[in-house]
């Protein structure tokens, strides 16, 4: 038995996807909507950057399906309860690495702990030694001699395996394609390969079996070794990782959703209607801007913290307490963000308003909210949708650098940025645990470069100036 | 036989590649001597331009390439020299201007830079050297005030000056030819003529050779030597001045001919060509034109006429020419135009009625956004329209033609004055009331394209002003009614799901007009709705108009810079300079009279066809002033070449008859 628990987030990470899903669905039929994702997709390194960010998205989304298991109960008939820990379907996949906690640091691949240990010996004698860890190679008998060995073998295996999953995605992709060009197979097989189709499948394929090799050599070695190692209370380091994914997105898109409505109401009003309105949302954001970002976050996250210190009992699980916290900040980053693209949709329905249409529309009596709705809407959509995907990457730094300040997420939140906070001591430490400082750079950079890539390609295929060829 | 200076011999060009590749220029072969005038005429998207950016060898990169033939510039094959070489025939020994002066010019850079830049390159000119050639040069594309001018930038001119100085940069590495891609069409008829006589008289004194390219016959008729006429990517015919224009040989030449608005055909429907250029991206199996054709027959569907010497230096490329073909005897030829009934047939009473209209534009300037100052940009002009016919508006650009059409409209709000329609004052209506009313009064703009939201199908475009209205009480009437106005203004019902972007210019004004009809308009402004079209379909779009003002009795205020547009379809028309109507009459008596200077230079500066016709050209100094500080007295006493002491003192007050108004001293 579980129970299914919805966080706040959670919500309205699923309303985001819901709003995505119903776009796209909406925009199958209009071309002038189709070809620009089209464009996306066509550019080489466009669709690498969608098909990384897909992983991301898949790995944050599993991790946002949470439940409360049911604690074991010897007397059937007794009420179930349910544990205090939320878990998501992401940890049930994971499996064994959340719980496989050695007692403190080890190095990636180590069969042994980091530091010394004094071990009493039955014999009642003491030696200073690493200790062999409790999970990482206890398969081995000789972990010295073997590791190298087994690892080496491992590899192979996943190896192998991700041959034969990336011809099976090649024979997939190849039928598809046949079976939607009219062509033969032989035919779409050699198109893909030569790379004379529009979209890039090779590419796709290539950037796919980088990331099944990734996975399968996760799915082989992590089980048996700490493949990123452990961090000072012995929890495996990659699995941590895998965790930061759900709020490194989380930041880079509520905050988005948060401020989005705002921006396009508040921007597109003061452009249209302009006199008062627009003097009084132009002062609105001009002061709001002057303040500085930070000061107004540190704020913000202090009162919460006040609030809940004074509140305790108003949450059930120490999650429930941190996911307020995040959704809190992506509330205050969303709100000293929005000014950005408020000024930007002010200064385009301020031209918008005096395109031919526009006045076409005004010269038929069509009403103000509709001209707003069907003719300005539409033709701004761009600009915001390239605003949100460069912001994106801006959002995901920003959390690792607040959570570094301490005015980030819950310290008790699996983060990037909490994983650079704890790395400051680390870094000082002699010899140096270099390795969660390695891990949060490494995820962190491949998403901010992928965001940004296919930020790259959304402009290029969304800028009518840039279109223009 | 002396060397032409340029030769192209079957010049092929390719943007794209595979079998869907574009071929905007396909065997193309002619040739330019020393000091002459080749015009190059066509409709839009036949490949004028792609012809001139293959001599220069511009075409758009990366997709486009010359895919054969030769260029020969005095003997040298331009196809095949290096990069390097062809940097060195680029300004100086082949120039080339533009149609867009705007675009054209660096925007940071000031104009004596920008000849000087030229000169540098070409001629290694330097110091003191380098500054007596721009200031001469700029005197002679006839800049006045050098000095100054020479630090100024580009912003700071006005598109007449933009060209001059286009010009100049042109001349600066003393080419030999000189390319220009539609030099004059971005101007106003006045400008133009000054432009036009311009290059004349540069061409008289260093003897290089103009390819000119236009799609008017006019300038055509006034300047060049010789004329090539290209379809589809190829010359169809080339002749000398004369011959072309007495002895036309190719049915889409006539055509162009027959299509042009003037007095004579007015009570006629106008001579369409029906149809559309074909998109070059695929092979031709016969005759291009043959679609479009009234004498095609089954030879001219299968078999590609040739490009035959009828007589001497006579090209044309159809069959009929051909003494080896014999046509089939022809029917008769549908020569009887269209029964059209004489304009004006309204029933007379007054429907749209302007007293004093003016709208002002007040200019803010710093901090505090303080108002400095007005544009006078309508100011005091009225105008009466009865039932069923046709004013038209003429003037500048910048005159405020425009913003009088939207001052009656109340899309601008007028600063004073007062606007009847139909004896309510739409001045001062407000909200719902005037929302409702506008169904009675409806706008065409100049640019199809920019007026319709690339994002909606155009069904939905035409049928949201009736949703706004509440005409047609279900969907299905509406949607019925769409379907009735796209066969009204010849368009298939079927195209109603498609999307702007997918029409020609031609056809997206007939949606305009469609979309302007589902209202039941009575009055219907129309600002330029042909001048962004093609001579072809500007017949189309003026045919169109007047069979609806036939059928619907509806009146038109038609806002234009064409006087023949003007003399065919309008029955008054009112002369605007600088915020005021200057003359107002009946169309034949102020194109044939005219009283006012102002009318006379217009009038002047249209290019005809007719050799002898041709007038005596009013040369007009400078440019029109701004509305923002019109001069004192008479606004034009600073331009005009009758002007006397007494007209700098007042502005002068209406004379003549009731019937033909005009405001000059000369008819006090
Ligand atoms: N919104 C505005 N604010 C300030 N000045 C304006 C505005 N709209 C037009 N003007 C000025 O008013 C004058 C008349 O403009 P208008 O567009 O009516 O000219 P037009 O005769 O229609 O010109 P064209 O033939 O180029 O279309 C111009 O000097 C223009 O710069
Ligand atoms: S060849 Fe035939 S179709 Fe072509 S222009 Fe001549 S008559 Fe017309
Ligand atoms: S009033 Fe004088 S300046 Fe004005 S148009 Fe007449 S003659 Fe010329
Ligand atoms: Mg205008």
């Amino acid at each position: 038995m579980i129970m299914p628990v919805i966080l706040w987030t959670d919500a309205l990470i699923f309303l985001l996807v819901a709003i995505v899903t119903g776009f796209a669905l909406y925009a199958r039929g209009k071309p002038h909507l189709r070809a620009p994702w089209h464009h996306v997709m066509c550019s080489r390194l466009g669709s690498m950057a969608v098909v990384i960010l897909c992983a991301y998205i898949i790995i944050g989304l599993l991790d946002s399906l949470h439940y409360r298991p049911a604690i074991e109960n010897s007397d059937a008939s007794a009420e179930t309860h349910y544990a205090v820990e939320v878990l998501s379907v992401l940890d049930v996949l994971v499996g064994p690495l959340r719980t496989r906690t050695e007692k403190t640091y080890s190095a990636p691949f180590a069969t042994q702990l980091f530091s010394r240990e004094t071990v009493q010996h039955p014999d009642g004698s003491q030696t200073r030694k690493y200790p062999r860890l409790e999970y990482g190679g206890r398969h081995l008998e000789n972990p010295a001699a073997d590791a190298r060995a087994d690892i080496l073998q491992r590899s192979g295996i996943a190896l192998t395996q991700t041959l034969a999953a990336g011809l099976a995605v090649l024979l997939l992709i190849t039928l598809w394609q046949a079976r939607r060009r009219q062509l033969a197979f032989m035919a779409s097989l050699r198109d893909i390969l030569a790379r004379r189709t529009a979209v890039p499948w090779l590419i796709i394929l290539i950037t796919l079996s980088v990331l099944l090799l990734l996975t399968f050599l996760a799915i082989n070695l992590a089980t048996a070794y700490h493949v990123l190692g452990t961090d000072k209370v012995g929890e495996d380091v990659f699995y941590q990782t895998l965790k930061s994914i759900r709020t490194g997105l989380v930041i880079g898109t509520l905050t988005t959703l948060i401020m989005l409505p705002f921006a396009i109401f508040m921007g597109i009003l003061a452009g249209y209607a302009r006199g008062w309105i627009d003097d009084l949302i132009q002062y609105l954001y001009t002061t709001l801007n002057s303040i500085p970002g930070i000061l107004l976050i540190a704020a913000a996250i202090l009162m919460l913290q006040v609030y809940m210190a004074n509140h305790p009992d108003a949450f059930e699980t120490t999650l429930e307490r941190a996911d307020i916290r995040l959704l809190f900040l992506c509330i205050i980053l969303g709100i000293t963000s929005w000014t950005g693209l408020c000024r930007l949709l002010r200064g385009e329905s301020l031209k918008l308003r005096e395109a031919e249409y526009i006045q076409a529309a005004t010269a038929f009596g069509v009403r103000h909210s509709k001209i707003i709705s069907r003719h300005i809407l539409p033709n701004v959509m761009h600009i915001v949708l390239i605003t949100v995907v460069l912001d994106f990457s801006g959002l995901v730094l920003a959390e690792a650098v607040l959570s570094y300040v301490g005015v980030g997420v819950d310290p008790t939140m699996n983060s990037w940025g909490n994983m650079i906070n704890s790395a400051r001591l680390e870094m000082a430490r002699e010899p140096v645990v270099w390795w969660s400082l390695l891990a949060a750079f490494l995820f962190m950079f491949t998403l901010v470069l992928a965001a940004n890539l296919f930020s790259d390609a959304v402009r290029d295929a969304f800028d009518p100036r840039l279109r223009q060829r | 036989m002396k060397q032409p200076l340029l030769q192209l011999a079957n010049l092929s060009a390719r943007i794209g590649t595979g079998p869907r590749a574009i071929r905007p220029v396909d065997d193309v072969s002619f040739t330019i001597n020393k000091g002459e005038t080749f015009a190059l005429l066509g409709e839009s998207g036949c490949g004028k331009s792609m012809t001139a950016l293959s001599i220069l060898r511009l075409l758009p990169q990366p997709h486009g390439r010359i895919s054969g033939g030769q260029v020969k510039l005095e003997g040298t094959d331009l196809t095949a020299l290096p990069e390097v070489e062809m940097r060195q025939v680029r300004g100086r020994r082949i120039a080339m201007i533009f149609q867009e002066p705007m675009t054209s010019l660096n925007p940071v850079l000031t104009v004596g830079d920008q000849i000087g830049e030229m000169l540098q390159q070409h001629l290694q000119m330097k110091g003191t050297a380098k500054l007596n050639r721009v200031l001469e040069l700029l005197d002679a594309v006839g800049i006045p005030d050098v000095k100054r001018r020479y630090t100024e930038y580009p912003h700071q001119l006005s598109g007449g000056m933009k060209q001059r100085v286009m010009i100049a940069i042109a001349l600066a590495g003393e080419p030999d030819l000189l390319i220009a891609d539609e030099p004059t069409t971005a101007l106003d008829v006045t400008i133009q003529a000054q432009v036009l006589e311009l290059l004349q008289q540069l061409q008289r004194d260093t003897h290089m050779a103009i390819l000119l390219i236009t799609h008017d016959l006019g300038i055509v008729a006034g300047m060049a030597d010789r004329v090539a006429v290209m379809y589809a990517g190829q010359l169809v015919e080339e002749a000398s001045r004369d011959c072309f224009f007495t002895d036309a040989r190719h049915p889409y030449s006539l055509r162009l001919f027959e299509s042009l608005p003037n007095v004579d055909k007015r009570d006629h429907a106008l001579k369409t060509i029906p149809g559309f250029v074909p998109v070059l991206d695929r092979d031709f199996s016969g005759c291009r034109f043959a679609e479009r054709c009234e004498q095609a027959w089954d030879t001219c569907r299968t078999q590609a006429p040739s490009w035959d010497i009828t007589t001497d230096h006579h090209h044309v490329r159809c069959h009929l020419a051909d003494r080896n073909i014999t046509p089939p005897a022809r029917t008769a030829r549908d020569d009887t135009p269209l029964a059209h009934a004489t304009p004006g047939t309204g029933t007379g009473a007054s429907l749209l009625e302007v007293r004093d209209l003016k709208v002002h534009f007040p200019i803010h300037k710093g901090v505090f956004k303080r108002v400095v100052g007005q544009v006078y940009a309508v100011d005091g002009v009225s105008l009466e329209i009865p039932e069923g016919h046709t004013q038209a508006l003429v003037g500048e650009s910048g005159c405020g033609k425009t913003t009088v059409g939207k001052g009656i409209l109340q899309l601008l709000r007028p600063t004073a004055g007062s606007v009847q329609f139909d004896n309510t004052e739409l001045t001062q209506l407000k909200g719902e009331r005037l929302r409702r009313r506008r169904t009675d009064f409806q706008f065409i703009f100049q640019d199809p394209y920019s007026s319709m939201n690339p994002r909606m199908r155009v069904g939905d475009i035409v049928e949201e002003g009736m949703i706004a209205q509440d005409i047609g009480n279900s969907s299905q009437q509406r949607r019925q009614r769409v379907d009735e106005l796209f066969v009204q203004v010849g368009l298939s019902p079927e195209n109603a799901h498609r999307y702007p972007h997918e029409f020609s210019g031609g056809q997206r004004q007939r949606i305009c007009i469609a979309r302007a009809l589902a209202v039941n308009p009575r009055l219907i402004i129309c600002d330029e709705p042909t001048s962004a079209l093609d001579i072809s379909v500007q017949a189309q779009i003026l045919n169109l108009l007047k069979q609806l003002q036939n059928e619907l009795g509806l009146s038109y205020l038609f806002i234009t810079h064409n006087l023949s547009v003007v003399s065919y379809l309008a029955d008054r028309v009112a002369v605007m300079y600088l915020g005021r109507i200057v003359e107002e009459g009946p169309v034949a008596s102020v194109l044939e009279e005219p009283l006012h200077p102002y009318t006379r230079v217009l009038l002047s500066a249209v290019p005809q066809i007719d050799q002898d016709t041709r007038r005596e050209i009013i040369r007009l100094e400078g440019d029109m002033p701004s509305p923002a500080n019109p001069p004192g007295g008479c606004h034009f006493h600073p331009r005009c070449p009758d002007a006397m002491p007494g007209c700098r003192e007042r502005y002068p007050g209406e004379t003549g008859t009731a019937d033909h108004r005009v405001h000059c001293f000369l008819h006090q």
